[in-house]
């Protein structure tokens, strides 16, 4: 017995230094690409699973008035500083058109009035961010299958994909064709607390960091890197997937999406594109941004958002 | 004495590794949100629990448990990165994976090693079942709950069982994995599923066990916390019982019994 504590100490000390080790060995593996994608095949699977057990019919839990958080948390952007966001957003969105095109026999596009007049859907869902947090609200809108039906979808159609008004930043030529790795939003802690104010974490303090009034100049020979994000067929068609004009009764908030934004109920927050201007429809999203789907896929989050 | 056949040595390692990666990959996640609540939505201003750092020059690291408030500099909240700057975080660099604040990775992690862990457990308890290891693991006998008392004397005092008591596991033993393996690891499974929307649409009873989403997470982040106090008693005592007797035990499977040659009582001197 008189042994065991040395080499408990031994055993401790020789733990501390092997975690050490180990730690930093599994950050370097992190950011090895073939060990990465192999990561990755977790949330493959949950994709896989999770389609498995989801019917076109089941829902999203919907809640009671009683349940509606008095205060709707809005994250990512929440006023877009985009020159010609700005001006329609001066004159009540009365300039504001969704256009409906690409892989499509009838595209259209439709005033907010327009809009407002379709057939609408009102829910009262739950928003879940990525970060972890939980806010319910009601949501007013226009099913998404709707208009789809109206523009009617020629058969290589595969993907919607929503393009917003928001600049999330600038693409340098230079680093215009980086690996979205490299460039981790995490890496960029800003000293923010990432506790309720920022979506996944510290993405938006590049965004809002001193860009100035209007991103989308291109003066300094930089484009601007407005978000988008995509969804397939089975999401597009959900009976709560709504393109959402009010929330709580009330107009939509410039903070929460104004004048439309996307609810895609069974996903997490980072899917439901706010800001919308323009949905496309299209047989691949390889070609769009750095192809893997939406902003937040294109800096490493999964493009299935169900978990 | 043959104790650990090949299944349960390998089932117990890899689900040791996937512990360690799932509770360091899950405090990743936690820091993007360092707060917990109660009920389907976060109470922003009423957390049971959050890290946050202060506005103070130098700032300070504070944990807020149902509104009491802890300094907790250096640990948790506020802490030094790998650089030694001040980290701004909930959980410091050296307890998360990755290191650095980097939440889609923590996720990519998570759920790799989320999926290992439920298939490991799964082979875990299907050989347990058909080869009969896990009811003599898990499951008393009558003698041993006869003797519970005396069972929780020894523990206290650290006094180990030697011979024939030896070879199998004691009364407290049985029932710790018992609780462990039936009823912390399956409620964090769930938890974790009834944090997703999807799973929430496929089985909306996920939530109604859980009592909404935030209470999952809340049920979540707790049950990890046992989990970490299991396995820190369960190292312990096995580096307490003859820490290379054990480990030989679960590498190889060979463990050793000493004999009972002297009695091990005074008591029974006379019989013998």
């Amino acid at each position: 017995m008189s042994r065991i504590p040395s080499r408990r100490t031994l055993l401790a000390g020789a733990s501390a230094t092997a975690a050490a080790t180990l730690l930093g060995a599994c950050d370097r593996l992190g950011n090895v690409e073939w060990f990465r994608r192999t990561l990755k095949t977790g949330e493959d699977a949950n994709m896989f699973v999770q389609r498995l057990l989801l019917t076109e019919r089941s829902l999203a839990p919907e809640y009671t008035a009683a349940d509606i958080s008095p205060w709707f948390k809005p994250n990512g952007t929440e006023d877009p500083p985009d020159k010609a966001y700005k001006a329609l957003a001066r004159r009540k969105f009365a300039d504001y058109h969704l256009e409906i095109g690409g892989l499509v026999e009838a595209p259209f596009s439709l005033s907010l009035a327009e809009l407002r007049a379709l057939p609408s859907r009102t829910q009262i869902t739950r928003h879940d961010c990525v970060e972890g947090w939980s806010c319910i609200g009601q949501w007013t809108g226009v099913p998404l299958a709707n208009l789809l039906t109206r523009a009617r979808l020629k058969p290589a159609a595969r993907y919607i994909v929503f393009h917003c008004a928001d600049t999330m930043e600038q693409a340098s030529p230079l680093e215009g064709g980086d690996d979205p790795e490299t460039t981790e939003p995490e890496a960029a802690p800003t000293g923010a607390n990432p506790n309720m104010t920022r979506r996944p974490a510290g993405a938006e303090d590049r965004r809002d960091s001193g860009k100035g009034e209007d991103t989308a100049s291109g003066d300094d020979g930089t484009a601007p890197i407005r978000f988008y994000e995509s969804i397939d067929l089975v999401d597009a068609f959900h009976p709560q997937t709504i393109l959402a004009y009010a929330l709580n009764g009330e107009t939509l908030p410039i903070a929460n999406g104004a004048p439309l934004r996307l609810r895609l109920e069974r996903n997490l927050g980072y899917k439901q594109a706010k800001y919308v201007m323009r949905i496309e429809v299209v047989a691949s999203f390889a070609d769009i941004g750095q192809g893997k789907g939406g902003y937040w896929e294109d800096q490493g989050y999964a493009w299935y958002a169900g978990i | 004495m043959f104790r650990h056949p090949l299944v349960i040595r390998v089932t117990h390692w890899v689900n040791a590794v996937c512990l360690l990666v799932l509770l360091m990959s899950g405090l990743q996640i936690f820091n993007a949100h360092p707060a917990l609540y109660w009920g389907n939505v976060s109470t922003f201003d009423t957390p049971l629990l959050a890290m946050t750092s202060t506005e103070d020059d130098p700032p300070k690291g504070v944990t807020t448990i149902l509104g009491r408030r802890f300094e907790t500099t250096g640990l948790l909240g506020l802490s030094t990165g790998p650089n030694g700057a001040p980290a701004d975080r909930a959980f410091p660099p050296w307890a998360t994976l990755p290191g650095d604040q980097d939440l889609t990775g923590g996720r990519s992690w998570h759920f790799f090693f989320a999926w290992a862990f439920v298939l490991n457990g799964l082979a875990y308890l299907l050989y347990g079942l058909f080869s009969g290891q896990l009811r003599g693991r898990v499951i008393p006998a009558r003698d041993q709950i006869r003797h519970f008392g005396a069972s929780v004397r020894e523990h206290l005092t650290l006094r180990f069982p030697h011979g024939e008591e030896a070879k199998r596991y004691n009364v407290i033993q049985k029932l710790t994995y018992a609780l462990v393996l039936f009823v912390l690891l399956p409620v964090q499974v769930l938890a974790g599923l009834a944090m997703s929307p999807a799973m929430n649409a496929a089985f909306p009873f996920l939530l109604t066990l859980f009592d909404g989403r935030q209470s999952a997470r809340t049920v979540h982040f707790a049950v990890a916390g046992l989990l970490v106090l299991f396995v820190l008693v369960h190292v312990a005592l096995v580096v307490l019982s003859g820490f290379w007797n054990n480990m030989r035990g679960m590498v190889t499977g060979w463990f050793v019994i000493e004999r009972d040659i002297t009695p091990a009582s005074p008591a029974r001197e006379p019989e013998a």
